[in-house]
């Protein structure tokens, strides 16, 4: 039983500035539940603009976009908001986390956006996925006095909060040592393969991507190998 | 919301300043108006507290009803002659008892008190110094127009209790060489000669004023004219509410047969000096918050580019932009909310220290310390203002930051 979880027909993307240069030329592909999926490619070629469109938060672009099956073109900044707070975790490059709070208020905070939970559930559900992370000790540390490594794991786990559809990262590793970066990868590994958690990774680390299930690569703005 | 809560805390030194810039101009506006509008209130009452709501005199006027006019009713004519002079005509007000006996009944009112004025000789050895004499309802005059306020020295009552006594103007009291207890000899436009005994002083501020002004009791005024007790020249109405002054002195005109003026039309130009200074007043503080409200404009578009990453990873993480906006509005009204209380308050110690503060002057015989009003009126209206300018201050910084791309940002790095 496969469920389709993202579907994006014939996207087309055009930078304008300083001149016009197609990025992204008429790309398609479909992703199913569970899947772990690296998107690779040289620089350039368009894999980071395409996750910027997938993930909802880049609007301009021709094509349709499915997000668990609702078109997305159409939807307001408020609705768009909503998706990615309810169905999307994002993991960036640099960690993204809000130094003012805590660990685990950094965790919390999209789900006290979402407010499917109670203040007290949102923080028991966050304790349990720091746990999962193996790093439920650093939970009332500040943010900004972790080290990077410690800093990724608390961005997946705040990806995780809202059991997104998907994770999305744009190159989670790119910024760590390798044991750092094994800690990371073997994360996802355990979330595809415990949780059956969707994952969608832009990365040029070659070693990382032929250790997912299925490797989407890019060039020039086209899809040549899924 | 926590996150507002959040960067406040992590901006607290600029935030602090911005809600002490808020508290500084509210502080002012408070005390600036405060003052002012005692000021005001002070120097209106000095007019205001003396004058009767409304005054039922008899004007001396040439009749309107001039026969030649009767007679030649034609457009083409003209005519030159006017016949009829006010030579007859009598100073005191007709049927005076019985429109006394009319305001009493009258629920509108709260007092009267009657009045005798008429011109006066002070006679200071050879010379006659031009003055004026007022009879006047001693009780009714300190309860309603505060007459004791203005008498420095001696009792107001001894002009009624005292036969023949007066109370003068302290400058023409100095001028005369007149201590409390002299006799003083005055003449009367009649030409009576007539001694009277010094009970005190009046000094109303109007140095003016007060150069010609004396008073006695009705009953020596009018003994003085040679008059009856029906004598009376001006009636001072005081009324319930002052704003029905206008239309009950046309009423009592029209009822009276007589003139009567009332507060507003008299003193239209004390209202015109009061709304001047309450205008430059309320510009000044206004001024004051702007300028406040510029300083949170100025550190919330600074916290805004510090804080992009956070807006980014906010909106990245499903905030919308309303949510982003609203984060930053809610700063600059903590920060605005904040400042406005500590501004009131401060703003309230400082018009009470202003009210202690000893204000002496020979004009104002009455006065000790500055005047200040203390109108609840003008805390609500300075927190009113507060409010909006600091929506606004953070509005055009929050709106910024909710149209963030987080991609640009997200990318740059």
């Amino acid at each position: 039983m496969t469920e389709t979880v993202l579907k994006c027909e014939e996207i087309t993307k055009y930078f304008y500035d300083p001149i016009e240069v197609k990025v992204l030329d008429k790309v398609s592909f479909e992703i199913t539940r569970g899947e772990f999926i690296s998107l690779v490619g040289k620089s350039g070629c368009g894999k980071s603009t395409l996750l910027y469109i997938l993930s909802t938060m880049d609007r301009d672009y021709q094509g349709n976009l499915y997000i668990d099956k609702q078109l997305m073109g159409p939807k307001t900044g408020a609705e768009l908001a909503q998706v990615r707070n309810e169905k999307i975790g994002f993991v960036f490059q640099f960690h993204y986390l809000l130094n003012e709070f805590t660990v685990l208020k950094n965790v919390m905070l999209p789900a006290l956006k979402l407010k499917k939970y109670s203040e007290e559930e949102i923080e028991a559900r966050a304790i349990k996925k720091l746990e999962v992370l193996g790093i439920r000790d650093l939970a009332l540390r500040n943010a900004g006095q972790i080290s990077g490594g410690q800093k990724q794991r608390v961005a997946i786990a705040r990806a995780l909060i809202n059991d997104p559809l998907i994770i999305m990262g744009d190159e989670p590793t790119g910024n760590l040592d390798l044991k750092n970066s094994q800690i990371v990868f073997d994360i996802f590994k355990q979330l595809t393969e415990e949780l059956n958690q969707t994952l969608l990774i832009v990365t040029h680390d070659m070693s990382f991507a032929e250790r997912t299930h299925r490797i989407i690569e890019m060039e020039d703005g086209r899809i040549i190998r899924s | 919301m926590n996150i507002a809560w959040s960067l406040l805390q992590a901006r607290r030194k600029q935030s602090i300043i911005a809600a002490v810039g808020v508290t500084f101009g509210i502080t002012m506006f408070i005390a600036l108006l405060s003052f002012m509008t005692g000021l005001n209130k002070m120097l209106d009452g000095l007019i205001l507290n003396r004058t009767p709501h409304v005054r039922i005199y008899k004007e001396i006027t040439t009749n309107p009803n001039q026969p030649i006019k009767n007679w030649f009713t034609s457009q083409n004519s003209y005519h030159f002659i006017e016949s009829i002079k006010a030579s007859n005509s009598r100073s005191e007000i007709l049927k005076s008892q019985e429109i006394l006996n009319s305001l009493a009944h009258d629920g509108r009112v709260l007092g009267y008190s009657r009045k005798v004025s008429s011109p006066a000789f002070f006679n200071l050895g050879t010379i006659d110094i031009a003055g004026f004499l007022n009879g006047i309802d001693v009780k009714e005059e300190v309860k309603f127009y505060k007459f004791s306020d203005y008498v420095t020295t001696g009792n107001p009552i001894d002009i009624k209790n005292v036969p023949n006594s007066i109370i003068l103007g302290k400058p023409l009291a100095e001028k005369l060489l007149a201590d409390l207890g002299d006799i003083i000899q005055l003449t009367t436009s009649q030409g009576d000669r007539f001694q009277l005994k010094v009970v005190g002083y009046y000094q109303s501020g109007i140095a003016d004023f007060d150069k010609t002004q004396s008073f006695a009791s009705v009953a020596t005024a009018q003994k003085l004219l040679g008059r009856g007790p029906d004598y009376i020249t001006d009636i001072q109405v005081k009324l319930k509410s002052i704003e029905m002054a206008p239309i009950i002195a046309l009423e009592f005109q029209k009822k009276f047969q007589t003139n009567a003026i009332d507060i507003q039309r008299a003193n239209a130009q004390f209202e015109t000096g009061t709304k001047v200074r309450n205008i430059i007043s309320y510009a000044v503080g206004v001024t004051l918050l702007i300028v406040a409200g510029f300083g949170i404009y100025n550190i919330l578009n600074m916290m805004i580019y510090e804080k992009m990453d956070t807006i980014a990873i906010l909106k990245a993480t499903g905030f919308s932009g309303t949510d982003v906006k609203s984060i930053f509005i809610i700063i600059s009204l903590s920060i605005g909310v904040a400042g406005c209380f500590a501004g009131l308050f401060l703003g309230f110690l400082f018009t009470l220290f202003i009210s202690t503060v000893p204000f002496n002057t020979e004009a104002l015989p009455t006065i000790k310390t500055y005047p200040v009003s203390f109108n609840p009126f003008f805390y609500f209206i300075a927190f009113c203002f507060s409010l909006i300018t600091t929506f606004f201050a953070g509005w055009f910084p929050a709106n910024k930051a909710s149209n963030i791309d987080p991609v640009e940002i997200i990318r740059g790095k």
